[in-house]
């Protein structure tokens, strides 16, 4: 049941790029800005959907050979650890740090414990959504 | 994080290390990288020794959750101390044991000590542990980790057996113990122990006393299987003996007896307690001895023995609690008890977990371990004879071993129980020192079975299913470590004076003043006493019972078995289980229609009701902005989107409608200033639209024709119903302004606390972390089984096809 679909294809390339780049982005941008890890991953999910449905699911499989679920689980570990990683330095559960730091050209930054938390977030939607999909377009 | 925290987590994370140690080195036995662990634990802990003899007691407290007094506070004294030695030391002896024990071709030696090693941090914890909450933790840690150790050969069905009821009845204590724990915190506002033991006297006389009381013995009964919670120690015999030696003999079972100790304090003003513990620690102690002699398996017979002798113990702590109602001079006449109690806590360790270990080396070389097949063995197996005679001529109360001394202040204990002045022991106090003496008869007898039907009598070489020798000399080290300290303690018992001088000090804090200790002397000849007599009397009646065996036993045929403790239990599960289907299937019909039906119904009916039952309409228009023309037409689009979608036919239709309908609210979100919201929202709707898409392949044609009327009038009443309900809430919501928002606090700390500016992804990562957390874990749940459920079907299907 292929289809030859050539427009979506071509411009497949060139968005799933923009997407991903736009929603690591959204990412980083979440302490500050609009987005954060949730909105990041959805939409990462989002580029990843995008690809099936102008690919199928043999070839996405093929260019992104990870199993979901253990992304999901890695997302866990991340959001876990950091959330343990309080007790440590003799803080409650889920204490987060941050500081500024002045590097040269860029200005100032800041740097956050919290960003290892919303990797976490990022990653289990992104495992979490592609899971489900996998199995259920899988399951034919 | 203190030395002490280490000590107790590193078995933890060892155990972390474990199969990829076991993965990494095949070549070597993966008990190897185990053994120095419980060896440099049980240094350390030795080096605590001294200061406790002092009277010193260390504290190191861990902050958890210090907002709700739950903190990782571990505490050495006394009793924790002699407890964690036991921990660690027969620890080192079992691992070392099972090295021989197990073999490292056969077995999963990587499952084996990673549980082995949960195990022994957990106990670690339980008796380590100043905070109840952090206390059961580790007890509920205990019984998992015997689970999994009595269902390590997962292919026997008895194994399965086992370890599920003994989960079943030590989680359902521990559960009432937790329960009671929570009582007590009610009553003092702490979960700290030595807080609670402080505040012991204000709390006596609280109405939630008794029921507190209740609760946790019922926590300590199951876990150290008094009767009639009893019945899961002789199934879980099934575990590997290394295990049964370690778990179910040193150290596990007596976590219960470690509980009654170390709440005396607390409430042994209260003659129930008195009465409970001591009464159903006589009760286990006859039964068990009782039921020991009718069995063939010498596990079986191991079982019922250990069973009884905690029963012995828990019915010394009982009596011995009494002596807190006596000033501090005259004390020492009651407190024998308790020093009895704890002195025969140690020798149990060493007599029972030598007599464990020799019945695995039996089993281990003859291939059986049912006393009718076995005999003879003695002139074959000359050294572990040895070590059976030693330990079971202990267990029975032979001098000159430890268990003797035991037993002779096990007696002091219980004839001087009636000549406490209250609680009715006057007149019922002589029914102790009776059972003790009858049931000390059944244990000597049990202990010469084990001895002689086993080593003595007839070889009978074609009846085993290998050929008997010696076990290797490593196997035999550490049995014979354990009967040296039978005989050592046995000699020159008053070397652990000092320690049983501590531990009774934390048991019974209230009769040592500041600076003052408990002086135990413990003596092998104390005159012709009663006691002696009724050790005399033992033996004698033992060794009569012995030799006229079969005219006797005929006794145990008359108990049917269908009333028997265990038929209850099985019985009562099935029909649990049962009950539990039919109520099942009575609401289960396999249509998620019908379940969305339940839900909903439940939200109307709760909501609703609350709504008009708590009078909480409330509708207030002063506060309301103006209402826009781009507005009013995206209500009009999401009305028209949603009613639409009932009148559809195919399904492609209806899902692109939803799809409107959402991306016109998410809209809404951009108007009403929440980027945060419509992003997500928009994102949301692209990924579900893309979900149904994939899942049309599964769904069947859309079929309009077979709904009823009735059917089709019912769901518009819910859903008209789940609308007029949410939007009164939200109306009410808006209008009713119970306190103030906590919007005010976000804008101000926002940046100030956690360094962010945009407030919703802080408070999702930071303020509100907790939530995220579970959130995203509730979501990989979810993904894990949609997998499972689509990929069970799949492969059921492969099956049947």
């Amino acid at each position: 049941m292929k289809t030859n679909n050539v427009i979506l294809e071509t411009a497949t390339k060139v968005i799933l790029f923009i997407i991903l780049l736009f929603s690591v982005y959204m990412f980083f941008a979440g302490h500050y800005e609009p987005g954060g890890g949730f909105i990041g991953g959805l939409m990462a999910s989002g580029a990843i959907v995008l690809l099936l449905i102008a690919y199928d699911l043999k070839t996405v499989r093929k260019i992104l050979p990870f199993d979901f679920k253990k992304v999901t689980a890695l997302g866990l570990l991340f959001a876990a650890g950091t959330a343990a990683g309080g007790l440590f330095f003799d803080k409650p559960l889920l204490t987060h740090w941050f500081t500024y730091v002045y590097p040269p050209i860029l200005g100032k930054m800041s740097l956050h414990t919290a960003v290892i938390f919303d990797t976490g977030v990022f990653l289990v939607v992104v495992g979490v959504t592609m899971t489900i999909i996998q199995t259920i377009g899988e399951s034919e | 994080m203190s030395l002490l925290h280490l000590a107790i987590i590193a078995p933890f994370i060892l155990a972390i290390f474990v199969p990829s140690l076991h993965k990494a080195l095949p070549k070597i036995h993966t008990g190897w990288f185990l053994l120095p662990l419980p060896i440099v634990l049980f240094s350390y802990f030795l080096s605590f020794l001294p200061q406790i003899i002092r009277g010193e007691t260390t504290m190191e407290t861990l902050n958890w959750i210090p907002s709700l007094g739950i903190n990782f506070s571990a505490r050495v004294d006394g009793l924790g101390l002699l407890f964690s030695l036991l921990i660690t030391g027969i620890g080192a002896l079992v691992v070392l044991y099972s090295i021989y024990y197990l073999s490292k071709e056969k077995e999963k030696l990587n499952q084996f000590y990673v549980y082995l090693l949960l195990f022994m941090g957990a106990m670690l914890g339980v008796v380590l542990s100043d905070n109840m909450v952090v206390l059961y933790g580790f007890w509920e840690l205990t019984s998992f980790s015997s689970f999994l150790l009595i269902g390590y050969w997962n292919h026997r069905e008895r194994s399965r057996y086992g370890a599920q009821k003994s989960m079943l009845i030590t989680v359902f204590g521990g559960l009432s113990m937790l329960g009671g724990m929570i009582l007590l915190y009610l009553m003092t506002g702490t979960f700290s122990i030595s807080e609670t033991i402080a505040m012991a006297a204000t709390i006596y006389g609280h109405e939630l006393f008794i029921p507190a009381l209740i609760c946790i013995l019922l926590g300590a009964f199951t876990k150290s299987a008094q009767f009639p919670f009893h019945i899961w120690l002789p199934d879980a015999m099934e575990a590997p003996t290394p295990v049964s030696a370690y778990l179910h003999s040193a150290t596990m079972v007596k976590a219960g007896i470690y509980l009654v100790a170390r709440l005396t304090p607390v409430f042994a003003l209260s003659g129930l307690w008195v009465w409970l513990v001591a009464g159903f620690g006589i009760l286990t102690l006859f039964w068990g001895s009782f039921s020991a002699v009718k069995h063939n398996d010498l596990k079986g017979i191991l079982a019922y023995s250990t069973i009884s002798q905690l029963g012995l113990i828990m019915s010394l702590l009982g009596l011995g609690a009494a002596a807190i109602h006596y000033p501090a001079v005259e004390a020492g006449f009651y407190t024998v008890a308790v020093s009895a109690a704890v002195f025969h806590l140690i020798n149990h360790a060493t007599f029972k977990g030598s007599l464990f270990m020799m019945v695995g080396i039996v089993d281990h070389e003859t291939g059986t371990r049912d006393i009718r097949k076995l005999g003879g063995l003695m002139s074959i197996m000359p050294i572990t004879f040895t070590i059976a005679v030693i330990g079971s001529f202990s267990m029975a109360g032979l001098p000159p071993f430890n268990g003797f001394l035991s037993k002779e202040m096990f007696f002091t204990g219980m004839i001087r129980a009636q000549e406490i002045g209250f609680f009715n022991m006057e007149t019922l106090g002589l029914i102790f020192p009776i059972v003790a003496w009858v049931a000390s008869v059944f244990t000597f007898l049990y202990s010469m079975i084990i001895v002689f039907k086993t080593f003595t009598g007839k070889y009978q070489p074609e009846k085993l299913e290998v050929k008997p020798h010696e076990a290797p000399l490593g196997m035999l080290i550490s049995p014979i470590i354990l009967v040296s300290l039978v005989v050592v303690i046995g000699l020159f018992p008053n070397i652990v004076a000092p320690l049983i001088n501590s531990v009774m000090a934390s048991i019974l804090p209230s009769l040592v003043a500041e600076g003052m200790k408990f002086d135990v002397h413990i003596y092998h000849w104390h005159g012709f006493t009663p006691e002696l007599f009724m050790t005399i009397g033992v033996i004698v009646v033992g060794i009569l019972l012995y030799k006229f065996m079969p005219r006797w036993t005929g006794i145990y045929n008359r108990m049917p078995e269908k009333f028997s403790l265990n038929s209850a239990y099985d019985n009562g599960l099935a029909g649990i289980q049962k009950g539990a289907n039919r109520f099942t299937n009575a609401y289960m019909t396999n249509s998620i229609r019908t379940y969305l039906l339940y839900i909903f119904t439940f939200l109307i009916l709760s909501l609703g009701t609350t709504l008009i039952v708590k009078n909480a309409f409330v509708l207030d228009t002063a506060n309301v902005a103006n209402i826009h023309a781009f507005e009013l037409v995206l209500v009009i689009i999401i009305a028209i989107g949603s009613v639409s979608i009932l009148f559809v036919k195919s399904r492609m239709t209806s899902i692109i409608l939803l799809g409107s309908v959402g991306y016109a609210v998410s809209l809404f979100y951009a108007i009403f200033r929440a980027p945060d919201l419509a992003l997500t929202q928009l994102v949301i709707e692209t990924v579900s639209v893309a979900l149904f898409l994939l899942a049309f392949y599964h769904l069947p044609k859309v079929n309009k024709n077979e709904e009823h009327m009735r059917f089709k009038m019912g769901n518009a009443v819910i859903s008209i119903g789940v609308g007029v309900v949410v939007s009164l809430i939200a109306l009410s919501a808006h209008s009713s302004k119970a306190f103030d928002s906590i919007s005010q606090y976000y804008i101000e700390n926002t940046y100030k606390k956690a360094g962010g500016e945009n407030m919703v992804n802080v408070i999702l990562v930071d303020f509100r972390g907790f939530d995220t957390l579970f959130e995203i874990a509730v979501l990989a749940i979810a993904a894990l089984g949609i997998f499972s459920l689509i990929k069970l079907r799949l492969t059921r299907g492969k099956e049947q096809g």
